[in-house]
């Protein structure tokens, strides 16, 4: 008998599916940029490339705030218990129907493997992209501030570098968003906010308003 | 607000173009001094100089009179006086015909007396008409097309179509030498010269090249490559060049617009003129991009000089000076450029196994003092000794002696003729060599709609493929981090594939638990 819980609350969904236009088509524009491919004129890719770009320092900005505030900070706490019957999960169980070895939880929504790419992403793409991006659009007022051997060239380098990261995050991320026990049961939660359980011992604390 | 003070700027230059043509204070035909009759050209110097005391001391002190220059960095005397090119190659020994734009009377050969001040022309460029100085002359008017007296009570200030009578004509013909300078500039419209158009701010020359005691300011012999600082006041005695785009605009002249901070920052690296002047030879008139000297001298049948058109009925192939590429809407080649500039002079030792370069810009990639500069390259094939490895002064151009190849077609005596009247070597052996030469790009400035936009450049094989000392978007990638990253979100995609293949494939084992 299945229940539900309320995992994602509203700003939460927003701040996912806001963050996932924005990095896509940043991920886009950023390549059209490098010259990948020739599917925007240059100036239209950096103009695109630039609004998205502040609107999601913005998003982030607030997104930080909501964590720090509501303390769902605590749900990228790295925890290697269990990792290794995640990845025997996905290495193994998953295909035979072996159970989920991770019960999600209000107080514990991501398995330990997402725990450790969402910090990731947190603490080393995100500061990479952002703090090599913010060079990039400012580099004429700071580059008399640098130092010799750190140029255009290194902070384009560092920028792509965090967008390669980014794109198998992306790649990663959406790939295993179909891994739930339906391929659309994850994605469904991420835009109701209610994810569907099967054991009882998940719910046992109720949905807190949203 | 940004507007008005765009207008306020704008009425600022009309107001200073216009003081000096418009407001003058004298009616030059109600001068005694110049009643006239002239019989002479230098009788109306001496009219001039009876009141305008100095000017002749001020003109005879500029290179305008002496054509000749002293190279700052490297010493070398240089000016047009002694100077090669690939073009007409050489002045020495055909002063008879290229002093005809000299801004004086008389320079026939070495003998000339440049401290004669009664030789000085006025109306050469003060003229309003009537005033005719033709090749051959010697700086002389051509007294057919000229009126002495009308011209002298005529004077005005300098106009586009004073200076442009010699600077449209450089290199023997309209528009040869620079690509951005020929006769489409006397009337301009405003895509061809958003500042000269004549329907529009109708700038002249002085404008922006403007003079103190007689002295004009900018050269491309020894250029202002990089100025970085505010707009100036007009007049201001600072030891700037007046002439350059800062001069005015300053070095953050993009204010409207979301990218006007990202140009001005361009602006550390890129000369204005490398995305405000598109093309070169916009107006109508072809430039020579090539002068070959070596195939000159094919006569017909009769023995008689040929000249050959192209279908746009250009000269394409003349008997007196060889094969000719025209080019008109010329995209220009880019490089580095500190405002350095050398030249191969009559003594430099060439290689003529390659292309010999008649100057060089100088100027370190992404160097604070160089910007990238929009230049013509001309490309040539003119003699030189095969002994002494020089490139050879030839006379060519003077009518009525054995010599000159004009009207001879015979290179042995025009060079040897032209090497001794230059004082130069020559072994009496030559032969030709390929020579190329840059000519900075700085007029016909297009309107700011008409600029280059980014993809021009941020593209690969764009206008700056090549250019080093600039990191730029579009054009540059690191090609062993694209594969690592590519790589790596390839291999992530073939796993997530494989993975899913996997679940799919024991789907029913999974609905089975």
């Amino acid at each position: 008998m299945s229940e539900r819980i309320y995992l994602f609350t509203r700003f939460e969904r927003f701040w996912h599916w806001a963050q996932a236009v924005l990095v896509i088509t940043l991920l886009f524009t950023g390549f059209a940029i490098r010259g990948v491919h020739e599917l925007l004129g240059f100036e239209t890719a950096v103009r695109i490339h630039e609004a998205a770009a502040w609107l999601l320092i913005g998003l982030w900005v607030f997104a930080i705030f909501w964590h720090f505030t509501t303390g769902q900070w605590k749900h990228y706490i790295p925890t290697l218990e269990r990792i290794g019957a995640m990845i025997r999960y996905y290495a193994y169980g998953i295909f035979t129907g072996a159970p989920h070895p991770y019960k999600v939880t209000v107080e514990r929504k991501h398995n330990p493997l997402q725990r450790l790419a969402y910090l990731g992403v947190k603490l080393v793409i995100n500061p990479l992209v952002w703090v090599s991006g913010l060079l990039y659009l400012f580099w004429g007022s700071v580059r008399d501030s640098m130092p010799a051997f750190f140029g255009l060239e290194q902070v384009a380098g560092l920028h792509a570098l965090g967008a390669f990261l980014m794109l198998a995050f992306l790649i990663l991320h959406v790939y295993l968003a179909t891994a739930g026990h339906t391929p659309l049961a994850h994605i469904k939660a991420m835009v109701t906010g209610w994810e569907e359980v099967h054991d009882e011992s998940q719910v046992k604390h109720p949905p807190r308003p949203s | 607000m940004k507007t008005r003070r765009g207008a306020g700027w704008v009425l600022l230059l009309l107001l200073m173009w216009l003081s000096p043509a418009m407001a003058s204070t004298a009616d030059h035909t109600r001068f005694d001094a110049l009643e006239g009759p002239f019989e002479s050209a230098e009788e109306v110097t001496q009219a001039c100089l009876s009141c305008h005391t100095e000017a002749s001391k001020q003109v005879m002190a500029t290179r305008h009179w002496t054509w000749e220059y002293e190279n700052p960095h490297g010493g070398e005397t240089l000016g047009k006086k002694t100077m090669l090119n690939t073009f007409c190659i050489a002045d020495q020994s055909n002063e008879g015909f290229c002093q005809s734009c000299h801004v004086g009377y008389g320079w026939e050969d070495d003998t000339f007396d440049f401290s004669d001040e009664g030789r000085v022309d006025c109306l050469a460029c003060h003229n309003t008409g009537d005033y005719v100085k033709k090749g051959g002359w010697a700086g002389w008017p051509n007294e057919e097309l000229t009126d002495l007296t009308r011209a002298a009570q005529n004077v005005a200030a300098t106009s586009r179509a004073t200076c442009g009578s010699c600077h449209f004509y450089g290199g023997g013909g309209d528009g040869v030498k620079h690509g951005d300078l020929d006769s489409s500039l006397f009337h301009p419209h405003r895509d061809l010269d958003v500042h000269m158009d004549v329907e529009g701010l109708n700038f002249s020359c002085s404008t922006c090249h403007q003079t103190e005691s007689h002295d004009v300011p900018g050269s491309r012999i020894q250029g202002t490559a990089v100025d970085a600082h505010a707009a100036m006041i007009r007049g201001s005695d600072n030891g700037r060049n007046p002439a350059t785009c800062q001069a005015c605009h300053g070095s953050a002249p993009h204010e409207s617009g979301s990218h006007a901070q990202r140009l001005n920052e361009h602006t550390r690296s890129l000369a204005c003129q490398t995305c405000h002047i598109p093309e070169f030879a916009r107006g109508g008139v072809p430039t020579k991009m090539e002068w070959d000297w070596s195939t000159a001298g094919r006569l017909d049948e009769e023995g008689n000089p040929i000249q050959i058109k192209n279908e746009d009925g250009y000269v394409i192939y003349d008997s007196k000076k060889g094969d000719f590429v025209p080019g008109e809407n010329v995209v220009p080649e880019y490089l580095w450029w500190d405002g350095n500039t050398t030249f191969v002079t009559a003594e430099t030792e060439i290689d003529p196994g390659e292309r010999a370069a008649v100057n060089a810009y100088h100027g370190t990639p992404g160097a604070e003092d160089a910007r990238i500069w929009p230049v013509k390259r001309a490309l040539g094939k003119q003699p030189y000794d095969t002994v002494h490895m020089t490139l050879l002064k030839p006379q060519v151009a003077i009518p009525g002696n054995e010599t000159a190849f004009w009207y001879n077609y015979d290179w042995d005596k025009a060079l040897a003729a032209g090497t001794e009247l230059a004082g130069q070597p020559f072994s009496g052996e030559y032969d030709f060599v390929e020579t190329s030469m840059l000519w900075p790009i700085t007029h016909m400035v297009a309107p700011g709609e008409m600029a280059l936009d980014c993809a021009a450049c941020h593209a690969d094989d764009g206008r700056l493929a090549g250019v080093e000392g600039v990191w730029m978007p579009g054009r540059d990638r690191h090609e062993r981090l694209d594969r690592f990253g590519f790589g790596l979100a390839g291999l992530i995609l073939l796993g997530a594939l494989g993975h899913g293949s996997l679940r799919f494939v024991n789907r029913n084992r999974r609905k089975g638990h």
